[in-house]
């Protein structure tokens, strides 16, 4: 991008790595750095140094002990586990999973090939908002359900589930389960005993840590059947030698999260209803994607009517702005997002939606110039659409 | 992922509009993604005087009927009918491979409008 102004509300897709981050993991790429499991002393340093690593993860999300965090190579990996992990090992118990329509992919495909080895997994429904419908919830579980996978937040819309409801509701029935928080976490507090969480997604990258590094929470007496098998790694969980320099960074992440989280949640909340406002007010035909208070800090989805979505982001990019949009046309498939489906937005309307996703790096100057910039960007594409309505251009 | 000459197009469409007394106008759905192009053209002599665009889509979409129109514009139906998809796609140096289907929307879009105009030739629209 040329000019100077460059202004990244992706954070959705990717954050920046914390530079405090980086400091904590140098030292472990740069010296020396021995193998956790190895005797000597260099083995036992690299093993302490990922044990801290893991007390502090398991300390942001209020883990019983840092034994019930599982460090794997990022969310996918995490959902994969938990899901598959699970259903192996607790068939006897019951063949039948339960997860949402606007679940990640790293939730849906594994659930899907659990069907193709004989699982049902109901998939719930969830209303305009995105939220899971819990009478579908409470109908749907019976004694076969051995799981609920539903994710403590969406990442594209920003709503927040109703975690504590669900719980109550999937533990009279003595499911498990298992949350995907990699869009809510670092962003919104999240406290596994609190909120009755079995299994926890959580992603270092998206809270300012660095990528190729996730864990999975599980809570203590929960069995699963491991997915990679080797050397007994990570309580014969997760097989392979560890990636010390990751995980000490997700460490730090978690520990710098955990702090700062209330101050900049907060700020962020300000900045992202500034924009939501901006981004709607001045401009007829537009709607609020998600719902208005129970969504992420840093979420602010909208959709504007006539227009696509990729030719909006590139009109934002061509301005130094960076956002991401669940129309068909961004996608590879060319079907526009599910969760967009699923909130039953119709085609065309998913056409036009866009998601900002706010970061630490943000300021309320960003904020004010992506305002200025969004009414002349919907007006040029309005007016070479045909959908538009004539009132509109006049 | 766009080369420059499609970008180009997508922030200065040519043609860009209607023509509110079109000798032919075609308008074609995208089946694939979902969206809308509608072409208006001007007649004259058995040649395309004036040309215009109408789209709701992606920037690849956008181009495409930016650069359909320039391909068209002056030239005698039946060369304008030869304007084929890949022609489309040519002009702008090429398309990532799943927007293809935007730049047969574009030649769709003028074809339809040419055959909308034969078909009304002769009596008053
Ligand atoms: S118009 Fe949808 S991908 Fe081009």
């Amino acid at each position: 991008m040329s000019g100077a102004k460059r202004i990244y509300m992706d954070h959705a897709a990717g954050m920046p790595v914390d530079p405090r981050v980086i400091e904590a993991m140098l030292p472990y790429m740069k010296s020396l750095c021995g193998n956790p499991s190895s005797v000597h002393s260099f083995g036992q340093e690299a093993r302490q140094a990922l044990e801290e690593a893991r007390t502090k993860v398991a300390e942001s999300i209020n883990a019983e002990s840092n034994q019930s965090i599982i460090f794997t190579s990022g969310a996918t990996e995490s959902n994969n586990m938990a899901i598959k992990g699970v259903a192996h090992r607790n068939q006897n118990r019951g063949r039948h999973i339960i997860t949402s329509s606007i679940e990640h992919m790293s939730v849906l495909n594994p659930c899907k090939f659990l069907m193709t080895k004989g699982f049902k997994v109901t998939f719930l429904p969830v209303d305009q908002y995105g939220f899971v419908d819990l009478t579908s919830l409470e109908e749907e579980l019976t004694s076969e359900t051995i799981m609920v996978s539903i994710m403590y937040a969406n990442g594209e819309i920003g709503t927040i589930q109703p975690i504590n409801e669900i719980s109550q509701m999937v533990h009279r029935k003595n499911a498990y389960l298992h949350v995907d928080a990699a869009a809510a976490n670092g962003q919104v507090p999240i406290d596994v005993n609190d909120e009755g969480i079995d299994l926890l997604t959580i992603s270092s990258n998206d809270m300012y840590g660095p990528k190729g590094v996730g864990a999975l929470y599980i809570k203590k007496g929960i069995q699963l059947a491991p997915l990679i098998h080797g050397g007994g790694q990570e309580r014969g969980l997760r097989s392979g030698t560890e990636n010390l320099p990751g995980m000490v960074g997700f460490g730090k992440a978690a520990e710098i999260a955990k702090e700062e989280m209330s101050t900049e949640s907060e700020r962020l909340k300000k900045l992202r209803d500034k924009l939501i406002k901006g981004l709607l007010d001045p401009i007829p035909h537009s709607f609020l994607n998600g719902h208005p208070t129970k969504r992420l800090p840093n979420n602010a989805a909208v959709r504007y009517s006539f227009i696509e979505g990729e030719s909006i982001l590139l009109d934002l990019d061509m301005k130094g702005v960076a956002a991401s949009s669940g129309s068909a046309c961004t996608a590879k498939t060319l079907e526009p997002s599910h969760v967009l489906r699923a909130i039953g937005l119709k085609h065309e309307e998913a056409h036009g939606s866009l998601s900002f996703t706010l970061g630490r790096q943000n300021t309320e100057e960003e904020v004010d110039y992506v305002i200025r910039i969004m009414p002349d960007i919907v007006k040029r594409l309005r007016e070479m659409s045909p959908l538009t309505p004539k009132e509109l251009m006049e | 992922m766009y080369s420059e000459k499609v970008m180009e197009h997508f922030r200065n469409p040519r043609n860009m509009g209607e023509i509110p007394d079109a000798d032919g106008i075609g308008t074609v759905g995208n089946p694939v993604c979902g969206d809308m192009m509608t072409v208006y053209i001007k007649v004259k002599d058995n040649r395309i005087d004036d040309i215009r665009f109408k789209t709701f889509g992606c920037g690849a979409a956008i181009a495409t009927s930016s650069m359909v129109t320039e391909l068209a514009k002056g030239k005698t139906l039946e060369e304008a009918k030869k304007i084929s998809r890949s022609d489309v796609a040519d002009s702008l140096g090429g398309l990532p491979k799943v927007k293809m289907h935007c730049s047969n929307l574009a030649a769709d879009a003028l074809h339809a409008a040419i055959e909308d105009y034969e078909k009304h030739k002769g009596t008053k629209r």
